[in-house]
């Protein structure tokens, strides 16, 4: 069972400017996390452009999770990133997720740059994401993390193109949308009790590991 | 940006450069010939294939096409329209 999210979002620069920016939106100031980004295949079929990436990012865990990771494990996530370009239909859609660490949390992305449907200068960002785990006893943490976690990155990916399209085009600026503060103070209560619900689950493996109940 | 492999970075900045120019030039404009930057691409890829076969990352698991076919997870039906930004759980994985 994954936890999904979807949000879209609009720039105010045309779709052609937007897929040129995507190919060049690393580095950037919010991009810290990606450590590299490769192309590893790349062919044109039915006048579309077809791509393989690989990224390798750091892999943050809260300290809870650290532990499910055995000693000696790479500190960094491999990323596939898949995606088709379609110049005349006008859409670039990419398909992400993580090569390792899938059993601690699988994290599933497609995202679809298309024209705007209000504007055919603007470009709207339609992102999904698919939020996983199999660690049994701690999947609902672990989603949750996982869920908070690319919201964040999501938000650092609109601001870096939106930086880069300003760099290459002098022009990167987001549609406002609106902050429901009343949202956020829901989502920090939420995140304080699934971490002591984490917390709780830990101890209490902790104690069957001691009694030899633990498989 | 840095490749996986840094002894393959310069390579692919040249890469880089040359597809960037293509893909905004040529390609997007309707012209579909994309042999100009084979040579580099070349050169490139067999550095990067050496720095993944290094960090034990297989190139067949980066190869999967997911997209158009019934591996590509779908929207649950219980999700709100798009427009809104959203958090549901899906009974699909």
């Amino acid at each position: 069972m994954a936890r999904y999210h979807s949000k879209t979002t609009v720039l105010q620069n045309d779709w052609d400017q937007v897929a040129s920016a995507v190919w060049q939106r690393y580095p950037n100031p919010h991009s810290k996390h990606v450590l590299s980004e490769d192309v590893i295949s790349r062919k044109i079929e039915d006048n579309k452009l077809h791509s393989f990436r690989l990224l390798t990012k750091t892999n943050h865990l809260p300290k809870w999770g650290e532990r499910f990771l055995p000693t000696g494990t790479p500190k960094f996530a491999s990323i596939v990133e898949e995606s088709v370009v379609d110049p005349v239909a006008k859409t670039f859609t990419t398909f992400t997720w993580n090569l390792n660490f899938t059993r601690i949390m699988h994290v599933r992305e497609k995202v679809v740059y298309s024209v705007s449907p209000e504007n055919n200068d603007w470009t709207q960002i339609h992102r999904e994401a698919w939020v996983s785990s199999g660690m049994y006893g701690f999947i609902r943490a672990i989603q949750h993390f996982g869920v908070d976690r690319y919201k964040k990155n999501a938000e650092k990916a609109n601001m870096g193109l939106r930086l880069v399209l300003d760099k290459l085009f002098n022009k990167g600026q987001e549609v406002a949308t609106e902050q429901k503060p009343v949202e956020k103070k829901g989502l920090l209560k939420e995140k304080a009790k699934v971490a002591k619900e984490a917390a709780i689950q830990v101890a209490q493996q902790k104690a069957q590991q001691k009694q030899g109940t633990l498989m | 940006m840095n490749s996986v492999g840094s002894e393959c970075t310069d390579m692919k900045r040249d890469y880089d450069q040359c597809f960037n120019k293509w893909f905004s030039e040529k390609f997007l404009k309707g012209d579909r010939a994309n042999e100009a930057c084979t040579p580099l691409f070349k050169k490139y890829q067999s550095c990067v294939k050496k720095a993944m076969k290094v960090k034990e990352i297989n190139i067949e698991d980066v190869e999967r096409t997911i997209l158009g076919t019934n591996s590509e997870p779908q929207k649950p039906p219980s999700a709100k329209p798009s427009s809104e930004e959203s958090t549901s759980t899906s009974g699909s994985s």
